[in-house]
């Protein structure tokens, strides 16, 4: 078949998948909290369809041919940084990719300054990852283009929590009722936020695990239920989301040490004798061997890692689609 | 012919248990006459509808220099205070370079004079550089005209630090002023801690922080008898820490800005700056006891914690920008929503809590009506809707969450040493 055809068969594929009477609206991807049940379940229909993209031999979609996605990030992070390169391009859109030096202060040029300058050369989509809790939102407020939060600060990282939830949807279908542990450092994690309001909203369990010293402070406002025994509660749940330890946290006066934090907390053979048989454990990576995840576990089959980062191409695919596909349904509405 | 008379305005001047409608009679910078005046004068301002009072004192302003003058200068603030109804302000000493010695002390002065609007009083650092390790030179700084001593800005971390400051200060009979806040426990906070923080995935401050700092400086001032003063309360937990430190008698006097009486947490929700302030906005918990404190006398007076910032560092993300907010020009009217408006205080009260009772705590000559006093007086009219407007501000400044806000009360004349120094063209009551 040549390839334009399997390009609209790709498309259509991921269309039909679709229930069409919904249409997104959201030009930017802030947040979690403040997607409804509709727009969650949205984009992880789309990015069922995208799952098709990767397995071709010539792995592209059209979607987004002629766009520019600016990869913002103000943050280290190969991972996430290259799953959005490769989701843009799988779309067909160009990319560029723009580290800038730490925070904005001091000598640096500011947020607002650098977004302003990069929307000057004509940009769509710009993928932002920042130390600020906020900042996509500041960028939202002062460019035209479509804003993608790639995590900021430790307020949401809302592709990492939908790519999580696409997984545990994957292997359980329905997330209505599913208990889901969510381990470490809950204060700082703006994975943990993301997952927590986008399982909450789609009625899952969430269950947060971890010393009281790394528990945000209002905590108990939450939707979720707060535990400092893993032990006490691994066995009823279907999922133990294992979050990644932040080495600067171990050995301040938050957490004594490495030794005790993989003794009370780290997902071990040991402890996994005492989950369900088809337990999922899953894991945001990258991962410490030995502390959060036993190497065997890591390993085992439980374990869905890999599957999580196969799974995260397509949430982005998603997103990156949604988001353009706003964006033109604004422009087109405002001629 | 005396220079100035005031007519038929209603007098309230709380250092003299004043509320009655009389006239006020001005010459050669002094009050001279209160009450029902015959004499006639070379100005009249009829004053039928208007609030006579002392001229209003703001006791923890920030003037920016030297060192900052593209925020704030010394003149740009005095037209900004006059603008706002004081006539009088205390200017905090976190300066570039602080003042913590005579000469900027005298600097300071002389910048206000060559202003030639609102009376500017210097406080001094209570310690070299607002460092919190040694005593500044608070003697030679009294010398110079220090009101009082702070280090603002920042707490005085080390306790053996502030029992000596609260002894050493006693030789000059002037208060501490202290901004109470413990880093250790409020370390990278950019908010209050609790839901909010939580949700945004901001670095949180406990009330904590500025309570244990609080209730350690009441301890100290019993023990060493010094005059300590707190700034800016802002939780529940701390007015009630002053509450039990004025029942045992001990030596304490607070302040509360217009912010930590109106605005809560939840304003920091779309991340905006302008509501990134410290000590942080809290609950609305705290409002309502802060508001019962300003009733029940806890809290002495009211205080704007005016804090210019350049618009590019208030346009930086939240976690990064820099901490505080104008308010100078419309103070009085937030304060008058606050506290009039939801029938927390009467007029007498508010009155006193801007005049005499920060006059007092600053040991300065003003606050008073009474004859042979500096004729510093402000008119103020409690019928006048207006919508706040920043771009028409004195303040070189513009971080003011208050923009576009309507209020019904406004200072519509400030009268400074017997000279009008702003006057409100649009207000009716005004000749």
């Amino acid at each position: 078949m040549p390839q334009e055809t399997a390009d609209k068969a790709g498309l259509k594929s991921a269309q039909s998948k679709i229930k069409q009477k919904f249409t997104w609206h959201r030009k930017h991807l802030l947040s979690l909290q403040d997607l409804t049940q509709e727009e969650l379940v949205h984009i992880l229909d789309t990015a069922e369809g995208f799952m098709e993209v990767s397995r071709r031999s010539i792995k592209k979609a059209p979607a987004l041919r002629g766009k520019v996605v600016v990869n913002l990030f103000f943050e280290d992070s190969t991972r996430t940084r290259n799953s959005f390169t490769l989701a843009a391009s799988r779309l067909s859109a160009d990319v560029l990719e723009f580290t800038a030096k730490g925070s904005s202060i001091s000598k640096g040029e500011t947020l607002r300054d650098t977004a302003r300058n990069l929307e000057a050369m004509g940009i769509d989509i710009v993928v932002i990852r920042h130390n600020a809790g906020g900042a996509p939102h500041l960028l939202s407020d002062c460019i035209d283009a479509c804003v993608i939060n790639a995590g900021d600060g430790y307020h949401e990282h809302p592709t990492q929590g939908l790519l999580d939830i696409f997984t545990m949807r994957q292997l359980r279908q329905d997330i209505r009722g599913l208990k889901v542990a969510i381990v470490g450092d809950i204060a700082h994690s703006r994975v943990a936020r993301s997952n927590i309001w986008g399982l909450h909203t789609l009625g899952a369990q969430v269950y947060l695990v971890g010393p009281p010293t790394l528990m945000p402070s209002a905590v108990k406002q939450l939707p979720v239920t707060v535990c400092h025994d893993f032990d006490e509660i691994i066995g009823e749940m279907d999922v133990l989301n294992m979050l990644r330890v932040q080495f600067e946290r171990i050995g301040s006066s938050v957490f004594p040490s490495v030794l005790e934090y993989a003794r009370l907390f780290g997902l071990t053979v040991e402890r996994m004798k005492h989950a369900r048989p088809d337990v999922i454990v899953m894991h945001p990576g990258p991962i410490n061997r030995g502390l959060e995840l036993e190497s065997e576990v890591a390993d085992g089959p439980n374990s869905t890692v890999l599957r999580q980062v196969s799974n995260g191409l397509a949430v982005r695919m998603a997103v990156l689609f949604l988001v353009n596909q706003a964006a033109n349904l604004k422009k087109k509405t405002d001629k | 012919m005396a220079e100035l008379l005031i007519k038929e305005g209603r007098i309230i001047d709380p250092a003299n248990n004043l509320d009655m409608v009389g006239d006020l009679l001005v010459d050669k910078g002094k009050i001279t006459q209160v009450g029902k005046v015959t004499d006639t004068a070379q100005a009249i301002i009829s004053a039928q509808g208007l609030i006579v009072t002392p001229g209003l004192i703001d006791m923890h302003v920030h003037l920016r220099e030297p060192g900052d003058e593209e925020e704030e200068t010394i003149a740009s603030g005095s037209a900004a205070a006059v603008a706002g109804g004081f006539a009088s302000v205390a200017c905090m000493p976190n300066t570039d370079p602080p003042i913590d010695n005579e000469a900027t002390v005298d600097f300071v002065y002389r910048q206000a004079a060559c202003a030639g609007l609102a009376n500017v009083f210097a406080t001094g650092a209570i310690t070299k550089g607002r460092q919190g390790k040694e005593l500044a030179e608070m003697g030679q700084m009294v010398r110079g005209g220090a009101v009082a001593f702070t280090d603002d800005g920042s707490g005085v971390q080390n306790p053996a630090v502030m029992l000596r400051a609260l002894q050493y200060v006693r030789m000059f009979d002037k208060a501490i002023l202290q901004h109470c806040q413990d880093n250790a426990l409020s370390q990278d906070g950019v908010m209050t801690s609790g839901y909010q923080a939580t949700v945004l995935g901001l670095p949180g401050m406990s009330p904590l922080a500025e309570e244990l700092m609080l209730y350690r400086d009441v301890q100290l001032a019993k023990q060493t008898s010094g005059r300590l003063h707190a700034q800016h309360l802002s939780t529940a937990g701390a007015a009630q820490i002053v509450r039990n430190a004025k029942q045992q008698n001990i030596h304490i006097t607070a302040e509360v800005t217009p912010h930590h009486l109106l605005l809560t947490d939840q304003a920091c929700q779309n991340y905006d700056p302008n509501y990134k302030i410290n000590p942080p906005l809290r609950t609305q918990a705290d409002i309502e006891a802060l508001r019962q404190a300003v009733a029940d006398g806890t809290i002495d007076c009211l205080a704007s914690d005016h804090a210019p910032h350049l618009r590019s560092e208030k346009e930086l993300e939240f976690l990064h920008a820099p901490f505080g907010i104008i308010s100078l020009e419309c103070a009085l009217g937030l304060y008058v929503k606050a506290l009039i408006d939801t029938k927390t205080i009467t007029w007498p009260r508010l009155i006193e809590m801007m005049t005499i009772n920060p006059a007092r705590i600053l040991g300065i000559d003003k606050g008073t009506l009474t004859p042979g006093a500096d004729a510093d007086i402000t008119l103020i009219d409690p019928n006048h809707p207006w919508r706040v407007d920043v771009g028409k501000f004195k303040s070189k400044s513009r971080n003011c969450p208050y923009d576009g806000w309507d209020l019904n009360c406004r200072a519509v004349c400030t009268i400074v040493g017997g000279k009008v120094q702003f006057q409100l063209k649009s207000d009716p009551c005004l000749s």
